[in-house]
């Protein structure tokens, strides 16, 4: 049979559609390939020259005081400071970032609700120098340095990241279960607590631990806040703690390769911690979107 | 009651939007003889007109009410009496939801949503800016179209209301009552502690109304109640209505005529208005009457029509 019968047969025009639907379809599974290409080209390097290091003297012994000896140490210093410093952030960031979007979502008014989600999308590309210098001139500048200042500006990148996720939760939720509890003579807020925050707390979880995971490894805001450390293990978040990202710097400046196996093990930590957090995120926002009869 | 309830599917999408062309359709449906039975009509109304004796518990006056510019109610003045049924029936998109929202406020919800009039409830404005919309509430409960219960347990979803109304007294008592008030008692009296989504659409309902009725309040509204529920759990909540208004007083909407003559005691019928100068048609009270007389012998003309499936 020819090809001319062929009432499909679109001729010349139809295979040009059918290569260009091709070549961009490839260019687009290549761009997502070369992504995740990249993160793992990045775990497999990092793990490479951090792996060895990472023992648990690692994570329970201290900086040794002297380079080039072989004693082995750790920066649990760095470890116990970073949580110290995230957990007071949290702490401050979470029920505001919380009550903003519940600001956004159940109260204000549209216009200044657009408004207030637009201060915080600006809020959140601020460049974390800018906090890291804001909170300087604010906090640090008379008082010194503290783990609590580096708290506020990790916070301050923080609030946005929590209420936007929060309020994208808050607008799952179907109006009818609020009107049912405001038609029983509930008062709003009443209402929120009780019945629509319930409903959302997979959601908020799963922003808080994305954040967590974004200013664990935020390096600007804390070599203004809390940089000038020493060697020693402390709680304390009236003073600078020592931290993670930090250690990282300045290890990898240091002259004894020892420190840069250091350097290299603390940010494979950090990818682990991203990487376990994000995946426990998922967990929870998957939950909550079952939770609220939502299917993907 | 067949063809009733594959229209209620419809409906839903029809609402508001493309009021007129919905009109047109149940018109063209229901062209057969309406299933209409007058004698019917007895066991729901009594014969007197039933409303002159009773208290009123809504005066509504020149109530207009508007979405933004668009108008959705135009100039409804009615009374509504305690311990009866008033339906509100009429085609789609012709502000009966709009004008029942009013009733308790839950418009106040809407973004753009104004309202002009009164809506006297025992003498006091609803609308006024001095009164609180949860404290109406508190007084005058509602059941929506779509069975709307928490995600919570059955028991905590009428025990919820109560708490936070500090009704705490007795909390099992009072939730087993309106369990069974709602006739849902003997239906999950076994397994209060499983979650409400669990149950079917129309137990779903009844439990809606049951978390309604058991912060006791004067007046419960119905939108639509029974749109999204087979005839049998139609059936069982009109029963139900009967049931209950010797202590409430309802305003039912619906879509339903057959449903208004079998539970209404007064019946209001709405209609769209001429479209105005913009083009724009809103919700008008056409007429308001004992049930008995909206449908064997209404004053109106666009009334018969439409009660008899004319409508057009």
């Amino acid at each position: 049979m020819s090809t001319m019968a062929s009432p499909l047969d679109g001729g010349g025009r139809l295979r040009r559609r059918r290569a260009v639907n091709r070549v961009m379809e490839a260019l687009a599974t290549l761009a997502a390939f070369a992504a995740v290409g990249v993160l793992v080209i990045m775990v497999i390097s990092v793990a490479k020259r951090g792996g060895g290091s990472l023992t648990l003297d690692f994570f329970t012994k201290l900086p040794h005081p002297f380079s080039f000896t072989p004693v082995p140490s750790g920066l649990a210093n760095a470890f116990v400071g970073t949580f110290v410093i995230v957990g007071v952030a949290t702490a401050i960031a979470l029920p505001i970032g919380v009550l903003t979007a519940i600001y956004l979502n159940e109260f204000a008014p549209r216009r200044v609700a657009f408004l207030v989600a637009l201060a915080l999308d600006v809020l959140n590309g601020v460049p974390a120098i800018v906090v890291g210098i804001f909170v300087f001139a604010l906090v640090v500048t008379g008082r010194g340095q503290s783990g609590l200042a580096a708290s506020f500006a990790l916070s301050i990148l923080m609030i946005p990241l929590i209420a936007r996720a929060t309020q994208e939760i808050l607008a799952l939720v179907p109006q009818s279960t609020r009107e049912a509890s405001l038609a029983l003579g509930v008062s709003r807020w009443r209402t929120v607590v009780s019945i629509v925050l319930p409903q959302t707390v997979g959601g908020i979880i799963t922003g808080t631990t994305l954040a967590v995971a974004r200013v664990s490894g935020e390096t600007a805001p804390l070599l203004f806040t809390s940089s000038l450390v020493g060697d020693k293990l402390h709680f304390d978040p009236r003073q600078a703690l020592a931290t993670v990202p930090l250690k990282i710097f300045e290890y990898s400046e240091s002259p004894d390769p020892a420190d840069h196996r250091q350097a290299w093990a603390a940010a494979l930590v950090l990818i682990g911690f991203v990487l376990v957090a994000s995946i426990v995120a998922r967990a929870f926002a998957a939950r909550s979107r079952r939770k609220l009869g939502i299917r993907r | 009651m067949v063809e009733y309830a594959t229209r209620d599917v419809e409906q839903d999408e029809a609402r508001e939007s493309a009021g007129e062309q919905a009109a047109g359709a149940d018109g063209a449906r229901s062209s057969s003889p309406p299933a209409l039975d007058p004698a019917q009509l007895g066991a729901a109304a009594p014969a007197a007109p039933p409303a002159e004796s009773r208290e009123t518990v809504f005066d509504v006056r020149d109530l207009t009410a508007r979405y933004g510019p668009t108008p959705a109610i135009d100039g409804v003045s009615m009374e509504i009496h305690k311990n009866l049924v008033t339906a509100v029936i009429g085609p789609s998109g012709c502000g009966k939801s709009t004008f029942i929202r009013c009733l308790n406020r839950m418009n106040d919800l809407i973004p753009g949503f104004t309202a002009e009039g009164e809506v006297l409830y025992h003498g006091v404005d609803l609308q006024s800016a001095t009164v609180d919309p949860v404290a109406v509430r508190r007084r005058i409960g509602m059941v929506f179209q779509r069975p709307n219960p928490f995600p919570k347990s059955i028991y905590d979803n009428i025990a919820f209301g109560l708490r936070v109304l500090g009704m705490k007294d007795s909390l099992d008592d009072r939730v087993e009552h309106a369990l069974k008030r709602a006739a849902l008692w003997d239906e999950v009296s076994h397994r209060l502690r499983t979650s409400a989504l669990s149950l079917s659409g129309g137990q779903q309902q009844r439990l809606c109304i049951a978390r309604a009725i058991a912060v006791e309040p004067d007046v419960v509204l119905l939108d639509e109640p029974a749109s999204a529920l087979d005839p049998i759990a139609t059936s069982s909540i009109e029963d139900l209505m009967h049931e209950l208004k010797r202590d409430y007083t309802f305003v039912i909407v619906t879509h339903n005529m057959q449903q208004a003559a079998r539970v209404a005691d007064m019946t209001a019928f709405f209609s769209l208005s001429q479209p105005d100068e913009r083009g724009d048609r809103s919700g008008v009270l056409v007429e308001y009457d004992a049930t008995q007389k909206i449908f064997t012998s209404p004053a109106e003309q666009r009334t018969e029509d439409y009660v008899t499936g004319r409508f057009g």
